[in-house]
Parts: structure tokens; sequence; C-alpha cells
């Protein structure tokens, strides 16, 4: 069945369904809507296509399976891909919240609705084309090519300031990441490939190693983001649309921390190690500072968005022990956070598409019209603090874990970050869902759809599952982060 | 006989200007003239393709994979040129049957530019190309902007043929010879006039390539020359003297690089920077594309100033994704048209997207491709030339490359941000002329889809820099 090229399927499925929808005429509501629905059967067909990629990968092997190599540009270059257990799950990830971004831009798309859906598509196959890549030519391209239609996504369906965030989004990333290429150049000239599973191999001297992890830190650093340059993605989130927030959380950030995973601690791991320290202190600074900062935020999704921001400061935390728990800690922590704060910005979509402001003081006492929704935000909620029996728990646990073992005082830092968590999101959900009903407009609300629950099911489903019983998905992790410690420790040693 | 026939493609170009010439002072028929010429056109790319290799006349012209290569990238240009004078020439006065006519004649000059190996087959190549291009300047007579752009290239270019003509003459005495493989042979790398004689001939190129310092006639000239001869200008005489700046200094001086190195390490960098910063505040779409060609021939020079066979790879390179991107970009903005007149403002872009979805969402591709974002081709042409920078070691010239590389971003992207996120103010007409849809389509998809399967070009470009390395 290997024969099959199953991720090239994956990247190339969208492509086709946007070829699909060229075909369909969009002129009245009749055509709209079964432009929706094909492109949600696409993306869901997609997503099938990946579950039966991550039932049929092999557990115990640590090396890159399901591998594609063709010639394409010249020598050094080529169009390869392939998955482990880390980049697995963040392609399931990706194909699952596109449909569920698709079903959650049913109503809340008003115009222009085929060019919204192309968009969504073709930024779905860079995303995936990110975590198969085998090749950091190919990698770049995918990586960066997102950014064409997020700035569009933004651009056009956001709010008001939609221009200057769309714009400080595309300049933020493009700036940081086009030091990302000279030293993917650089890679190809010294090594003579650009090839990642031979790269991996490679010994880069130390020097080389400091300049190139800077280059990629660049990078990296802007896209994750990390503090100080992470001041774009409050602006992104507030005025992207509902499904453009889900994407951008859930999986645009992901991407910064699988190139950590991979290619920084990969490739350049005395470099790694050298600036551990410097990592650790920015991680710690950003969850104190941006836990902080969410305190006073008086628009939901800004708090969201810099929550976003200490939690991926857990992320970069948990990669830089160079440790086997610290590793997957991050990964879940991810997937978790993929999950979680994608829920979250939905339940923003939910209260915003029927009232139509952010402002966290607008609301108040919704429980009493809306209980099941004040049920689904308090599990995300819930999530998103960490509390034990969500996924949330198990990615902050492993990561303090990893981190305890090297530095108590980074370990007692990072943990009043939990504590922070917990201040800002139950306050947030105290100010909304609790206290009396006493704005006249709140009692006209409805509680969830039924296309809404059907967005919200799997992602409550998940977060438990994940929570109480996180093996199957340490079971993928394991064997891949184990090769990833034991080969920095084979090059340091 | 056996002699002139070494230079067939040549000659038939020059015969067929000469007859439509001669046929337009009796047929009144422009388009079949333009049609005419684009046959001549076509053949002469069929010539060119099947010329045996060669140095010839005393080796004063050379016919090698370089030449031809350049040489089919012009006949491109023309052609392109051509289709877009036969759908625009009564709208923009230029309804005249000595366009195609001087179309020709500076394509022929531009052949000539490409093959000359000698500085005097060089001289007279770039002046029978620009002798063409003043009139074509400033063709709509009726025009006070094209006028005025006829006499300003005019003036500047005449005094950039003196600085040529004056160089040319301190290499002559310095060196003793006028050919470009003798004259490597001959010189005295000590002698300061040989120094002095390069830096005037460079000075003169940079004036043609419209590389900063010598840059200012660009914008004005691009503004007021009808929007064909603009693309004209953007499309082969660039390419051209391109071509003509490699032969000069890798023939003549490849051994003495060390001296016009930084020469041209400084004009790359000055293009790269001006370019971005003046582009910004450009309301006119026409002066924003002369900025932008200035940035891109920055970008291009960086693979001359390398001295390398990637280099010189990287530059072919990106010399052909700049060809293809300019022939869509200026097939779009030939075709904005509101209640039948055309408009170059920037700001009517506003809201395009809303009645031409499709076309809107080509050219915002353009621009990012311009702007060298992945996956497009302008990103495979910068990201060549960086591999050959990085490679020679100008690590400084990379690093400037890539800033102004993200500044020009913003431009670009300014463009998408008007057609996409501004209120529309009025209808317009959009591309609806089927004979630039002809141009318009290929070119954009070559572009967007280069990415699956760019190893041809990259072979291609190999292939042309033998005769260098």
């Amino acid at each position: 069945m290997n024969e099959l090229p199953i991720l090239s399927i994956l990247i190339l499925l969208p492509i086709v369904g946007i070829f699909f929808m060229t075909l369909i005429r969009n002129n009245n509501d009749q055509s709209s809507n079964n432009l929706k629905h094909t492109a949600l059967w696409i993306s869901f067909l997609n997503f099938l296509i990946s579950l039966y990629l991550l039932f049929s990968f092999n557990q115990q092997d640590a090396d890159f399976q399901f591998e594609e190599r063709y010639f394409w540009i010249e020598y050094g270059i080529s169009y390869h891909l392939g998955v482990d257990g880390i980049s697995i799950l963040f392609i399931v990830l990706t194909t699952m919240l596109v449909p569920i971004c698709i079903l959650a831009s049913y109503d809340s798309i008003k115009f222009s609705v085929k060019e919204y859906l192309i968009a969504f598509l073709a930024l779905e196959t860079f995303m995936i084309g990110v975590f198969c890549s085998l090749d950091l030519v190919l990698f770049y391209l995918f990586f960066e090519g997102g950014l064409i239609p997020m700035f569009l996504i933004i651009g056009i369906w956001g709010g008001e300031r939609r221009v200057y965030s769309t714009f400080k989004f595309f300049l933020y990333t493009l700036a940081g990441s086009v030091f990302m290429l000279l030293a993917i150049i650089y890679i190809f000239i010294t090594a003579g490939t650009t090839d990642v599973s031979y790269l991996l191999d490679y010994n880069f001297t130390r020097n080389e190693q400091i300049v190139l992890w800077l280059a990629f830190f660049a990078s990296f650093m802007v896209k994750i983001p990390m503090w100080p340059f992470h001041t774009w993605l409050p602006d992104a989130h507030v005025e992207a649309p509902t499904a453009g927030s889900v994407i951008l959380a859930g999986v645009l950030l992901k991407m910064a921390g699988y190139g950590f995973i991979r290619f920084s601690i990969g490739f350049f791991p005395e470099a790694s190690e050298l600036f551990a320290p410097l990592i650790f202190a920015l991680s710690i600074v950003a969850i104190i500072v941006t836990s902080l900062i969410a305190l006073v935020q008086e628009d939901m999704k800004k708090l969201i968005a810099y929550s976003s921001v200490a939690h991926m400061g857990f992320v970069t935390l948990g990669i830089f022990t160079f440790s086997v728990q610290g590793i997957e800690g991050s990964v879940i922590q991810m997937i978790s956070h993929g999950i979680v704060s994608a829920a979250l910005f939905l339940c923003v979509g939910v209260v915003y598409d029927r009232l139509h402001t952010r402002e966290i003081s607008r609301y108040g006492g919704l429980v009493s019209k809306m209980p099941m929704y004040a049920f689904t935000f308090m599990i995300f909620i819930l999530a998103s603090l960490g509390l034990p029996g969500t996924s949330g728990f198990v990615g902050e646990f492993l990561v303090l874990l990893s981190i305890f073992s090297i530095n108590t005082y980074f370990a007692v830092f990072a943990t009043t970050g939990v504590v922070l968590a917990a201040t800002y999101s139950l306050w947030l959900y105290r100010r909304m869902i609790f206290g009396a009903l006493i704005k006249d407009d709140l009692s006209e609300m409805l509680d969830l759809t039924r296309r809404e629950i059907i967005i919200f099911v799997p992602l409550i489903t998940l977060t438990i599952f994940i929570g109480i019983y996180p093996k199957p998905v340490i079971d993928i992790i394991e064997p891949s982060a184990k090769k990833i410690v034991s080969q920095v420790n084979g090059k340091l040693n | 006989m056996e002699n002139i026939l070494h230079i067939i493609p040549e000659i038939f170009i020059f015969c067929s200007a000469l007859i439509l010439l001669i046929l337009g002072l009796f047929i009144k028929n422009i388009k079949l003239i333009n049609n005419l010429a684009i046959l001549s056109l076509l053949i002469a790319v069929a010539l060119v393709i099947n010329q045996p290799y060669q140095s010839i006349y005393l080796n004063s012209y050379v016919i090698d994979e370089f030449s031809s290569l350049f040489k089919i990238m012009i006949f491109i240009g023309s052609i392109v040129t051509l289709v877009m004078f036969v759908s625009s020439r009564e709208d923009l006065h230029i309804n005249l049957y000595e366009f195609p006519i001087l179309i020709l004649f500076s394509t022929l000059g531009m052949m000539v530019m490409v093959s000359a190996n000698d500085l005097l087959a060089m001289f007279i190549g770039l002046e029978l190309q620009s002798l063409s291009l003043y009139v074509l300047a400033a063709l709509n007579r009726n025009s006070l902007l094209s006028s005025e752009a006829g006499i300003k290239y005019f003036i500047l270019g005449a005094l950039s043929s003196g600085l040529l003509l004056f160089g040319i003459s301190y290499i002559y005495g310095f060196s003793g010879n006028t050919n470009f493989n003798l004259i490597a042979v001959n010189y005295n790398s000590e002698s300061l006039g040989l120094l002095i004689g390069i830096v005037f001939v460079l000075a003169g190129l940079a004036f043609k390539v419209s590389a900063v310092p010598f840059h200012m006639w660009t914008p004005d000239v691009y503004q007021g020359a009808p929007t064909p001869i603009t693309a004209f200008f953007a499309l082969a005489p660039k390419i051209a003297a391109m071509g003509l700046l490699v032969r000069f200094l890798f023939n003549s001086f490849g051994e003495l690089y060390l001296d016009w190195q930084q020469i041209i390490f400084f004009i790359s960098i000055a293009s790269m920077m001006l370019a971005a910063f003046a582009a910004i505040a450009q309301t006119n779409i026409k002066r924003l594309m002369a900025y932008s060609s200035i940035g891109h021939i920055g970008y291009a020079l960086i693979g001359v100033a390398c001295v390398s066979s990637e280099g010189l790879r990287s530059l072919l390179i990106y010399l052909v994704i700049y060809l293809v991107m300019n022939i869509s970009v200026f097939t779009v903005i030939l075709s904005l048209k509101r209640n039948d007149a055309y408009f170059e403002n920037i700001s009517d872009l506003s809201g395009m997207y809303k009645n031409h979805p499709f076309t809107t969402i080509l050219v915002a591709l353009m621009m990012f491709s311009l702007a060298g974002i992945p996956p497009l081709a302008g990103f495979f042409g910068k990201f060549y030339i960086f591999v050959a920078a990085l490679e020679s070691n100008m690590v400084f010239l990379a690093v400037i490359g890539i800033i102004a590389s993200v500044i020009s971003a913003f431009y670009y992207l300014r463009i998408v941000k008007i057609m996409y996120f501004d209120e529309p103010k009025e209808e317009f007409d959009g591309v609806n002329i089927r004979s630039l849809q002809v141009l318009f389509y290929p070119s954009s998809f070559l572009v967007i889809l280069f990415f699956i399967y760019p190893a041809p070009i990259i072979q291609l470009s190999e292939y042309a820099i033998k005769s260098f390395y």
C-alpha cells in the first residue's frame, strides 16, 4: 500500500477542489451554498485521508514514513515528503480544523464566498505541505506561501482595522523569514543539498551553527510568536474573521514550533544548547508578561491571543530542554492548544455572530439564556488554564516536569504562568457568563444551533480524551521524540 | 556570399523592416503591416534557433548560446509589444504604420548588441536601438507627456551615448584594440586610463539598463510614453543592455574584475534600495512599474557582481522570469479602461475584484511574484540570485537584497490592498480585449505554475552561459 503517494494526495486534493470550485458560478444563495458544501466535503475527505494515514502509520518506527522523492529543481533540491510521529499529528490537526473552519464560516461570511473558500483550501494545501516536506526549499515554499491566502483572508473579510493588521502580519512574518531563506541557501551551498534527512546527520561547525540557528530563530520567533515580537498576533487575531483566527492559532503558530523541533535543534544542537538559556528567559518573560497583559484586555479575542503567546512560551520551554519529556510535552501542548484555542475563538465567534461585538463588558449573565454555550465555553476555558483531566494539563505538566529537572527557578517562574492563566481565564468566564443578565439585547440571544453543536462536539471529545487518556498520542510521538533526543545527544558528545 | 549567411536572422529582420516600410506607403492597412512584422519576428525566432554557434567577422560578432537566448527573449518582448499595439493603437493615438517598423529596427539594434564582441559593433547596435526608441517614446504627438518623455529620453540618452563613446575611446587608446577578446589580452592592468574607460562605458550602460544613479529618465519616460512602448522599454532594451554589459565585462575585463566589481556592487545596492523606497510614494501605476524595474535590475546586477558561473546563471533565470512577469503586468495595465479611456492611477484600481474576481486574483499573484513571495516564479529568481551571492561570499549584498525585498513587498502589497480591500469607485471594463488575453493568461499561469517544474529554465540558463565558463 505504500506505493500510493498519500502525502501528495493530501496536498493536492484541496487544489483539485479549488479547480472544481472555480467552475461553479456564484450568483445566488443556492450556488453559494453549493460552494460551501463542496469545500466542506473536500476538506472532510482530506480529513478522512489523513485519518487513514494516521492508522496505517507504523508507531514503532521512528524514521520518516510514506516518503516520496522526485526530481524537482536541480540536484540537491528535490520534492521530498515524509512524516514521522511528530508531523503526522500536526497534519491530522490541520485537516481536522479546516472543515470545522469552513463549517464555522457558513453564516458569518456574507460576501465573496467563493474567493473565501478558495483561499481557505489553498491555505490548507500550504499548511499540510509545511508539515510533510523533508526538503528545506520545499518547506520554505509552503511556509511562506501560506502568507498569501492568510493576507487576503484577514484583509478582505476582517474587521475594521484589517488593513493595518494584515500588513503588519505579512511584513513581520516576511521580514523574519527572509533570514531563514538566506540560511537555507547557505546550507544548500555548504552541504550541497537541502534534504532534511541528509542534513540531520550532517555536522555544521560551531560558528556556522550559531549564525544559522539565529537566522532560523528570527523566522520562528516571529511566527510562534515569542516575546517581544508577538505584537502582530493580537492585531491579526482581533481583525481576522473567526475561522481565520482559528487557523492562525490552531495551525500557523504550530509551524514555528514544528520548525524549532525539526530544524533548530535537529540541525544545530550545539547552537541550540548555547542559546537555550536565552530561549528559557524569553519564554518565561513571555509567559508572565503576556499573562499579565491578558488580564487587562477588554476584547475577548485579544485576551485569547495574548494567552496564546503565553501558551507557546511553554512550548519553547519544553523543546529546548532536549529531553524526551520536554519534546513530548511541547508537541502535546501544541496539539492541545491547537484544539483549545481554536475552540475558544469559535466560542467568541458564536457570540460575535449574535451581538457583533467582542467587548467583554457588553456581555454578562449569558448562562441563563445560553446554557449549552456556557458549558462548552467552560470546558475550553478550563482546558486552556490546564485543569487536570483536560488536554491542556498533559502538555503543561510534561513541560514543567522537564524544565524542573533542568532548573528549579525556571520551573517556579513558569508555574506562576499557570496561576495567572487561571486568573485571566476564569475572570473572563465570570464576566461573560455569570452575573445578572441586565443588558437588554442579551436576553434575545439564542443558544447554540445544530451546526455549532456539530462543530464543538469533536473538539470537546478530543480535549477530554487526550486529558484523561493521552497514551495513544504519546505512543505516536515517543519514538520520534526519542530519536530526535538521541540524535542531539549523539551530536553533542 | 557565405559570410552574409552567418547573420541571416539580422538580415532577415532588416529586410523585412525595409519591405514593410515601403509597403506602408501604399497599404493603409496598419494591422496587416503589424501582423507581417509579428510574422517576421516569429520567423526570426526559428532562424536564431537553427543558427550554428560561431564567432565571425574577425571575432567581432559572436553567435553563441548566450546571444541566442537573449535574442529570443528580445523577440518575445517585441512580439508582445506589437500585439499590444494592435489592440490599443486607436485609443492611444499612435495609429501609425511606423510603429511596427521602428520596433523592428530597434529589435535589430538589440540583436547586434547581444552578439557584439567589439566596441564598435556594440556602439552601432546601441545607437540603432536607441534612435528607434527616442522616436517611439514621442510617438503620440498630441500628448504633452509623450513628447516630454521623448525629448527627455533623447537628451539624456545622447549624453549617455557620449559618455559611452568617451569611455570607448579611452579603452581603445590604452589597449590598442576594439575587440573584446583582444582587449583582454593586450591591456596593462596598471593603466589608470583603462579604468577611466571602464567607468565611462559602465555609466553609459547603466543608463541603458536604468540602474541608479543613472535612472532619472525612467519614471518620466515610463509614464509619458504610450503604454505599449512603456512595456517595450521594460521588456526588451533592458534585457539586451544587460546581455551587452555581461559580454563587455566578462570578455574584455574578466581578469580585471576586482576593479569593476565594486562599481556593479554599488549600483546594484543603490538600485535596490532607492527603488524600494521611491516606489512607495507613487500614485501612477506606470511610474510604479518604472521603480519596480529599477529594483529588479538591481537584483539582476547582483548576478553580474558575483563574477561566477552561478552568478550569470542566476542573472539569466532572473531575466527570463522578469520578462514573463512584466508581460502579464503590462497587459493588465493596458486593459484598465473606464468609459473607453485608459487610466493609470493606482487608486482607480479600488475594488477591482468585485467586478473581475478572476483577473484580480491573477494580478494580485503577479504582485506577490514581483515581491518574491513563494511559491511564485519571482521567488525562484531571487532564490538563485541569493544562491549566487552567498556562493561568492557576498553576504552583505545578499542581506541588503533581502531587506530591500521586504521593503518593496510593501508597495506591491499596496496594490493588492487597493484592488481587494478598498471600496470600488466606478465599474471599469477590465481585461476585455481578446488579443491581450492571449498574452495575459499564458504569462500569468507560467508565473503561478512555475514552481511545479522549474528545472527546464534552470537548465536552459546553465546551457546559455557555456561560452563564458
